[in-house]
């Protein structure tokens, strides 16, 4: 296969040149150990010091107030079930949205097991929050509430700034996994009421197992991994420090492009959102139609299932992926797409494509060609679409 | 994930289509569990299979499963049809991943439907056929995750 169109940068992207070429050295020379006491560890403790500064500027934090995890999932895990245990003398009820990523949603039902309650708040058919919901949801036991910042299927962005509002004026926590926004959106943590923040480098040009939480001051979460007095005692463990030092080049490059890597990545989509619309009937677009993340388009194609789609756009070297049943290994398709209210044919028919600041026209125009051929190949496949034209057939 | 077998009959599927006018048509499993198949058979006086066609919604396994399955048939008196198991459809294909075993079940059963359509349709007994499930998920439970 000679051709390779890159179009799943929502599950992770291509580590940036200049980002692997700031971690070398933190393998090579200052392989230090942060925490001894001589030159050398010195060098790699100033490396992990530099990115915790340059990743809180962007979000406007203090740098004290980043804590660095081994991802996204593990930073999720952290801030609900430390949160939980901490404010277990105020009350023992969380709220979150019913299309949170699995990180969140887990470990919510594994919460549940262990006698916290959950309110899972209904989205809208974009996917946006209900908001009178989420407010009526609010008991005197809510310690937390966790809402996503943008949803990494259908790339919806939720009204953070009220949801924060809301918790602050009852004095909840706010937690919001911003996994796929973090680089992507302007955040800026004191102005959004945000306490607990989670972000993963590898969805921003950076290395893979290596994210942060940022933790509000003064908030009393504990730590979840025990061991050592790393990252404030709060997160025990040598430091990944090429990692580290990786996410914060990554963070810093991110930052630098985004203005311009939103406007060029807005275009591009724009510009596959309405071909395949006009172009392949029966399609529907999930999620917001403008509040979403720049990069992000979601289809279904009525009639045909995502996994043969997948498998078909791999083979013209086209990589993206599906809210199918066959593409997650359970029986239903995707949560978030059953939750925007998509009967389960129509969410089994989905497909992603999320786009890289390198994606160009040229091959968005043969992405479009062969969505078409595929589609239309699958349909004649179909027997629901068979007794879909026979049906319009006798209608006439 | 797939041998290549499978990607070769789910890229190339063989009998793709209908049959106008079909002896036997028969449709099983559900939109919701994300897979339907359709076999249509041509059965001719002597009770042989003459030509047999599929249109399948679902996953490459469920495409490829169905195409191996009109071939396993093609040519096939109704008794030899009916004895083509789900086990013989997978062993052609070079096996199919655990999670996709389904997929053959599902073949299996509709080629029962398609025969037990014949009958009805003819006013005759197939022995040792009997009514298929139209949704082989019936009873199908997720697997219970552990905490």
């Amino acid at each position: 296969m000679e051709k390779l169109i890159y179009l799943d940068n929502a599950a992770t992207t291509k580590t940036a040149p200049e980002v692997v070429e700031a971690m070398i050295p933190y393998f090579s020379e200052h392989y230090g150990n942060p925490s001894s006491i001589y030159g050398l560890a010195a060098e790699s403790k100033m490396g992990v010091e530099q990115a915790r500064k340059e990743i809180a500027d962007i979000i406007g934090a203090r740098k004290e107030e980043i804590y660095f995890t081994a991802g996204g999932t593990e930073a999720d895990n952290w801030a609900l079930i430390a949160a939980a245990e901490a404010y277990k003398q105020k009350g023992n009820h969380i709220i979150t949205s019913k299309i949170e990523h699995h990180a969140i949603l887990h470990t919510c039902q594994y919460l549940e097991k262990h006698g916290m309650e959950v309110t899972y708040v209904d989205v809208d058919e974009n996917g946006i929050i209900k908001i009178e919901e989420l407010k009526k949801a609010i008991r005197p036991t809510t310690i937390l509430i966790s809402v996503m910042f943008a949803n990494n299927e259908i790339g919806t962005i939720q009204p953070i700034k009220e949801i924060g509002s809301i918790a602050r004026e009852h004095g909840i926590l706010f937690h919001t996994d911003a996994v796929q926004a973090f680089g992507q959106l302007p955040i800026a943590v004191d102005e959004l009421h945000i306490d607990m923040l989670s972000s993963s480098a590898h969805k921003i040009n950076g290395p893979k197992g290596i994210g942060f939480l940022y933790i509000r001051k003064g908030i009393k979460i504990r730590s979840f991994i025990h061991g050592g007095a790393q990252e404030r005692k709060r997160r025990a463990g040598t430091e990944n420090v090429p990692g580290i030092v990786g996410y914060g080049a990554a963070a810093k490059r991110a930052a630098k492009t985004m203005k311009e890597r939103t406007e060029k990545e807005t275009e591009m989509r724009n510009y596959l959102i309405e071909r395949v619309l006009k172009e392949v009937p029966y399609t529907r677009l999930n999620g917001h139609r403008t509040k979403r993340l720049p990069n992000n388009a979601n289809f279904s194609f009525q009639f045909i299932e995502g996994e043969s789609l997948l498998i078909m756009l791999d083979g013209k070297g086209i990589c993206a992926s599906s809210g199918s049943a066959c593409t997650s290994g359970s029986l239903d398709p995707s949560h978030v797409l059953l939750a925007i209210g998509l009967p389960h044919e129509i969410a089994h028919g989905s497909l992603r494509l999320t786009l890289s600041e390198e994606t160009t026209k040229e091959e968005l125009d043969y992405v479009v060609e062969a969505v078409k051929e595929i589609v239309g190949r699958l349909r004649d496949m179909s027997p629901l679409y068979e007794d879909f034209v026979k049906a319009a057939r006798h209608g006439k | 994930m797939y041998s290549e077998k499978v990607m070769d009959h789910f890229q190339n599927p063989r009998n793709v289509g209908e049959i106008e006018n079909a002896s036997g048509v028969g449709t099983v499993g559900n939109a919701k569990c994300g897979d339907i198949m359709r076999i249509y058979l041509d059965i001719d006086d002597n009770q042989v299979i003459r030509d047999c066609k599929f249109k399948t919604f679902g996953c490459g396994a469920a495409v490829a499963t169905s195409s191996m399955a009109t071939e396993l048939v093609k040519g096939k008196t109704i008794y030899e049809a009916l004895q083509i198991t789900n086990k013989a459809v997978m062993e052609a294909l070079d096996g199919l991943p655990p999670v996709k075993v389904h997929c053959s079940l599902l073949a299996e059963e509709a080629i029962h439907a398609a025969l037990w359509d014949y009958a009805e349709k003819h006013g005759i007994k197939i022995e040792g056929l009997e009514k298929p499930k139209s949704d082989i998920h019936e009873g199908e439970e997720e697997e219970d995750e552990e905490y």
